[in-house]
């Protein structure tokens, strides 16, 4: 059963970003600097969890332990999560979180085009369904990223900023590994590192766009996707998110 | 709708033999129940009271993102948080039309904002209450939402155009969010103990806030009578509190929860329910600035407006410096 444990792993990597970055999105809740902003966040982060539905349903599906992606959300702790650690980040200001959205975004939409033609139909549906979501998102982060970088001074210095803070977390997103390895020999999913190419461009186009600077450096701090080390950050995004169901076991929502 | 006291002229109705002859031509079309649309002659008491209207409300969508939003990141599943999340999106788009309508009226979103944040301008006191426990959020839907369509629906057919528009597309969603406020405290209602318990917590808190959210008895208010007599008011708060009664208490009872009220019966000879007056001077505190939340809500959006200037400034910068590079290139094409 070895294939199904990796199918497992790699389904909880796909919805816990989703999850994890839906939640984060989410915190910013008429809190956003435009009416416009607080209703495209509302709108992206209900995206995310729908996708979360669907990916980690699948997941408690392929478990087949009678598990719902409610207790798979709800219910697993820290070191059980499978997202990776640049979905986790704090929100920061408002361009650390729009930084983080167009660095995930375009990784998405290419995992995503590619699982559209995954082996197995239920993540090529998942897929088909989200990636019209997540072209959008890309298309929205992409644009902001470019007008805050090619704003003003200040908002050039803060996304410049915020890219730095974040860059060391997006190789993560790239790291292959067996379950990676699993996962392309059966067709279903794309093995990571060669999407690398297609995002360096991708994101290379707008960053110029909007005129900030790519970090030379490659190093990659690692540790979510296998949940080996997750940062300090999760366990109180869990803490909050988790906290009804597990302080009312077995009550129905 | 989440406007109250709304402030018109002040000098009571206009007979006919006081009015000029374009109030009088004015008069006549919403009278024949004609539409007036923003390019149209108004009076200039009828364009004030309704941006204050009209912007009270655009407010209390905006500042209603708050205690909403306060469970969004604890709703206990992802359905919940899904649901949740598309009903604030929806208030903050109700915030947005609303806006757009008050623009035509000459105002624009930025005054209106600046003037909500320096406590010029209100929104709804229901918004000054806090939500405590995850049945707040079915509680809200059901009443709040509820007690809101009771006002909304008729203004659908209000005489400003933009603003009956507005109103037609907000009162579907409206709608929609109470049934699903209902479902989501039924199901607290009827589950274990401990939830059924927050059900009823919910209840005995929102309960006389949400009565207050039509405002006092305005049955002897010039402001009121004006507002009528122009249709953009088209019933007393009386009235509409008493049909929000009138609906709530058997869902209640359905629910089995109990309206927080000794005193309310129903009373045959009326063919409505006798209910207990909330407590106004409750009411005038909160409107003053001295409910649970006033403070911290316009905290909150002074902040968030505060913190986004930057934002603002950086996209509305590049959206100058797009337009001259297309320039640029349109006259090197030249």
């Amino acid at each position: 059963m070895a294939d199904r444990d990796a199918f497992q792993q790699f389904l909880l990597r796909m919805g816990d970003n989703t999850l994890v970055l839906g939640h984060r999105v989410s915190e910013w809740c008429g809190h956003a600097p435009v009416l416009e902003e607080d209703i495209a966040l509302a709108n992206t982060a209900l995206d995310l969890i729908g996708q979360t539905q669907m990916w980690l349903g699948l997941a408690a599906e392929v478990q087949s332990e009678g598990k719902s992606a409610d207790d798979l959300a709800f219910l697993r702790d820290v070191w059980d999560f499978r997202n990776v650690l640049l979905v986790e980040m704090p929100n920061g200001d408002f361009g650390q979180t729009i930084m983080r959205q167009f660095l995930f975004d375009a990784w998405h939409s290419i995992m995503l085009t590619r699982l559209r033609s995954s082996s197995d139909a239920r993540v090529a549906a998942i897929a088909e369904k989200a990636s019209k979501e997540v072209t959008y998102h890309l298309e929205r982060s992409g644009d902001t990223v470019v007008g805050l970088g090619d704003g003003t001074e200040e908002s050039h210095q803060r996304m410049q900023a915020a890219l730095e803070y974040l860059w060391p977390y997006v190789g993560e997103m790239f790291a292959s590994d067996a379950v990676d390895a699993a996962m392309a020999s059966e067709g279903i999913a794309p093995d990571p590192a060669s999407m690398r190419a297609d995002y360096d461009d991708l994101i290379g186009r707008i960053l110029s766009a909007a005129t900030l600077t790519l970090p030379d450096a490659r190093f990659a701090r690692k540790g979510g996707r296998d949940g080996r080390m997750h940062t300090e950050h999760l366990g109180h995004l869990l803490t909050q998110m988790q906290w009804l169901p597990r302080a009312y076991p077995g009550a129905s929502w | 709708m989440y406007a109250q006291m709304v402030k018109s002229t002040g000098h009571g109705v206009k007979t006919r033999d006081e009015m000029t002859p374009e109030e009088r031509a004015f008069q006549d079309r919403i009278d024949r129940g004609d539409k007036i649309e923003p390019k149209d002659w108004m009076p200039d008491g009828y364009r004030q009271t309704l941006i204050r209207q009209i912007g009270q409300h655009a407010h209390s969508e905006i500042v209603g993102q708050l205690p909403e939003g306060n469970w969004i990141t604890r709703a206990p599943t992802l359905e919940r948080k899904a649901i949740l999340l598309a009903k604030v999106q929806d208030e903050a788009g109700h915030g947005l039309y609303l806006y757009c309508a008050a623009e035509t009226l000459g105002v624009s979103r930025d005054e209106l904002t600046e003037m909500l944040l320096d406590g010029r301008m209100k929104y709804s006191s229901i918004f000054n209450y806090p939500t405590l426990n995850w049945a707040d959020i079915g509680a809200v839907g059901w009443l709040v939402d509820g007690a809101a369509i009771m006002n909304q629906v008729p203004l659908q057919r209000t005489s400003y155009g933009p603003y009956a528009r507005a109103m037609v597309r907000i009162c579907k969603e409206e709608s929609f969010h109470q049934r699903q406020g209902y479902d989501a405290i039924r199901k607290m209602a009827e589950g274990t103990p401990e939830q059924h318990r927050m059900a009823q917590d919910a209840l005995n808190r929102f309960w006389c806030p949400s009565l207050m959210m039509f405002g006092p008895s305005d049955k002897d208010s010039i402001h009121s009578a004006q507002s009528m007599a122009w249709k953009i008011k088209i019933n007393t708060n009386d009235e509409l509190r008493q049909k929000f009664v009138d609906q709530t208490v058997p869902q209640a009872e359905y629910l089995g929860l109990t309206v927080p009220d000794p005193d309310l019966t129903w009373n045959e000879d009326r063919g409505h329910y006798d209910f207990s007056e909330p407590d106004w001077s409750e009411f005038f505190e909160v409107i003053k600035g001295n409910g649970p939340c006033n403070t911290d809500r316009m905290a909150a959006r002074n902040k968030a407006w505060n913190d986004g200037k930057w934002v603002r400034d950086g996209l509305l910068a590049h959206g100058e410096k797009k337009r001259a590079r297309a320039k640029a290139r349109q006259v090197a094409a030249e």
